[in-house]
């Protein structure tokens, strides 16, 4: 009978250690746990490479200008205060707006022409096109910021062919807005281009041939069935290329370096100067932060809107 | 409404005729339906006649007036997909009036005849919803609406049915049918299925290789075959076409099948088939509904052999009884309760009076 009983508590002990590996071999055979595992690398990296920059930065603005004192949100008063900031600012969502406007025009006509390009010739063209966005941007506006030499640059010496000019393109405030702006279109205008092109490839030819029987002209092709076709991709391609415009450094750090006097800084070369350059990292910090409010809005209300079109459909 | 024609139309991709030719007179109020198989360019001629197809030779007129190089917004006709291509951004009743709005009719106009093809199509309730809320048949209700408000002079369909479930598919056919009782516009309809032309056609159109083969009306199709071609087509299971010789024996033509299996020709065929040649290859073109078991009271024409059945399919209301004659697989109908087994013996009834005789080489019906 002892035997019995010592026997049954060691069977009793045996089991419970086994009911627990089956819950656990349970928890790790489902697809979500397997998930998890999967993207923890990423996640990880994220935290890492993200993460903790973004909260070492927030951390960084609440300190003064030699990183030994909490000082609390007076670096952004200070900010609120002078009258760069708000220029940035303004220069920013000029740069940004004006920008992707003209990348997403440019992408979306020249996406159309491909679009109707035959076959192989097709495949050549797209990949022709694409080349301002494969090279470097750095590399890129190094050749851009000879074509805008005010005196020995291609640009000035066609231009002088009819009568026009020289053009100050880096030296006058108008000028270098624009240029900085036109290389940026140049070098995004490509990604818009292969997005608005798989968009279209996606619209079926059974539309545009049921929308040409019942009476549409090209034009009304293109307002009523390609864009709202393309609704949601234009909304996206806009927001990413928001995001990536308005964080801009490279272009405008290698033609104008903000100048002149400022008046082409954007919040990343601005907060560069002021950080780096100044030697005043937390304002620096305090500046770079402030893209992201302004980007949240604008994500908000674009995502929002792809997330009712796509309840709709 | 207009009547439409086609003279010599020829449509040419490289190399390739897709078209070579054809002629065809539609009548006005007419229901055509153009029939053939995959690839014999019943879908290029009807993409012509809408204008999405460039003629590469000949004329299609509509109403009288060639409109070659007129635009498709231009020919005043509308036309229905086979995936029904419904404007998925847009609402039923958007879907609906696209083309009245584009036209600038006016807003009450719009509404009333978008309310009536709703009414006709029994799709009022569905007015405010979206294309990816509908079925299969309810988004095919819409296409067609989409055709009907414009009031065209030719409706166009393209395989409208070939996206929908069988019972789906016999009861939208028969919606179609109602609504051209109804609106009676002049119709160019396209299929691959010969049940859907022969049910639907005031005539059939069959294409094949680029051609037509034959025009006529479902019944001419059915029992004047003017080809191989048709009779093949036409009619399912599909005609039987056995290898057979003429010969005459005692003063009387009788078809021979086989060795062991030769018939006299009933009078009116043997004075028809009297002239031709005996040494011409023939096919003998029979139809399983003809090919029968054999009973006691068998009328003049119809004759009897035996054979050993392969296979058997007993479809309820009928058995298909599928033998050999000399290599050559037959099918025929049988009365379920004739006792047809896989693999038995049988006793058929061949009914010579619904024969065809067909050249083998040029495969003209004689």
């Amino acid at each position: 009978m002892a035997d019995v009983v010592v026997e049954q508590g060691r069977l009793a002990r045996a089991a419970r250690p086994r009911k627990k590996s089956a819950s656990l071999r349970h928890v790790m055979g489902r697809k979500s746990t397997v998930a998890f595992f999967l993207t923890l690398p990423l996640i990880l990296l994220i935290a890492l490479l993200v993460l903790y920059p973004a909260f070492y930065s927030l951390y960084l603005a609440t300190l003064n200008k030699a990183m030994t004192k909490f000082v609390g949100l007076s670096n952004f008063t200070f900010l609120f205060k002078r009258e760069t900031f708000w220029m940035v600012v303004k220069q920013s969502c000029i740069f940004a707006v004006t920008a992707v406007i003209f990348k997403a025009l440019i992408g979306f006509i020249v996406a159309h022409f491909v679009h109707n390009i035959p076959g192989k010739k097709q495949r050549k063209w797209r990949g022709m096109l694409l080349v301002p966005w494969v090279i470097p941007p750095a590399m890129s506006t190094l050749a851009w910021l000879w074509l805008f030499d005010p005196s020995y640059s291609a640009f000035n010496y066609t231009l002088s062919f009819f009568g026009v000019g020289p053009i100050p393109w880096l030296g006058d405030a108008f000028w270098a807005r624009f240029s900085v702006i036109l290389v940026n279109v140049w070098y995004g205008a490509p990604f818009f281009l292969i997005m608005y092109l798989a968009a279209l490839k996606s619209v079926p030819d059974q539309l545009y041939e049921a929308a040409s029987i019942d009476g549409a002209n090209w034009w009304q092709k293109i307002w009523h069935i390609t864009l709202p076709m393309m609704r949601n991709i234009i909304a996206i391609t806009t927001l990413f290329s928001l995001i990536v415009t308005f964080a801009n450094f490279d272009i405008v750090r290698i033609l104008t370096s903000g100048g002149p006097l400022d008046q082409t800084h954007l919040f990343a070369t601005w907060a560069f100067q002021v950080g780096i350059q100044s030697s005043d990292i937390p304002l620096g910090a305090c500046v770079s932060l402030f893209m992201v409010p302004i980007l949240a809005v604008a994500a908000v209300f674009i995502l929002r809107d792809v997330n009712k079109r796509g309840n709709e459909a | 409404m207009a009547d439409v024609a086609l003279r010599k139309v020829v449509k040419r991709y490289d190399d390739v005729e897709a078209v070579r030719g054809i002629d065809l007179d539609i009548a006005d109020h007419e229901f055509i339906v153009l029939v053939g198989p995959s690839g014999c360019g019943k879908s290029t001629t009807l993409r012509m006649i809408a204008g999405l197809e460039d003629i590469s030779d000949g004329d299609i007129m509509i109403g009288g007036d060639v409109v070659n190089d007129v635009p498709p917004k231009d020919r005043d006709i509308a036309m229905v997909f086979q995936n029904y291509a419904l404007y998925p951004h847009m609402t039923v009743a958007e879907n609906m009036s696209f083309g009245l709005r584009l036209k600038h009719y006016p807003k009450a106009e719009i509404k009333a005849r978008v309310t009536e093809a709703a009414r006709l199509l029994d799709i009022t309730d569905l007015i405010d919803r979206k294309p990816k809320q509908l079925s299969g048949g309810q988004r095919q209700r819409v296409a067609m609406g989409r055709a009907i408000v414009r009031n065209p002079k030719v409706f166009l369909f393209d395989e409208p049915l070939s996206n929908l479930d069988a019972k789906l598919r016999v009861q939208m056919r028969i919606e179609i049918k109602k609504v051209h009782q109804k609106v009676r516009t002049t119709t160019v309809y396209v299929t691959h299925d010969q049940v859907e032309a022969m049910t639907l056609a005031d005539r059939v159109v069959v294409m094949n290789k680029g051609r037509i083969e034959q025009i006529g009306t479902p019944n001419e199709l059915y029992h004047k075959p003017a080809t191989r071609f048709v009779a093949g087509f036409i009619g399912s299971p599909a005609m039987n076409f056995i290898p057979c010789r003429l010969e005459d024996v005692g003063g009387t033509l009788q078809i021979r099948l086989t060795d062991r299996i030769a018939f006299p020709l009933p009078p009116a065929r043997a004075t028809r088939y009297n002239s031709l040649p005996r040494s011409e290859k023939l096919l003998l073109g029979i139809r399983p509904e003809h090919l029968t078991e054999s009973h006691a009271h068998l009328g003049p024409g119809v004759e009897t052999f035996d054979t050993v059945l392969d296979v058997t399919e007993p479809m309820g209301m009928e058995t298909l009884v599928y033998f050999g004659l000399e290599g050559t697989p037959i099918c025929g109908r049988v009365d379920p309760n004739a006792g047809a087994k896989d693999g038995a013996p049988m006793r058929l009834a061949m009914d010579l009076n619904n024969m065809h005789l067909l050249n083998d080489e040029t495969g003209v019906v004689l």
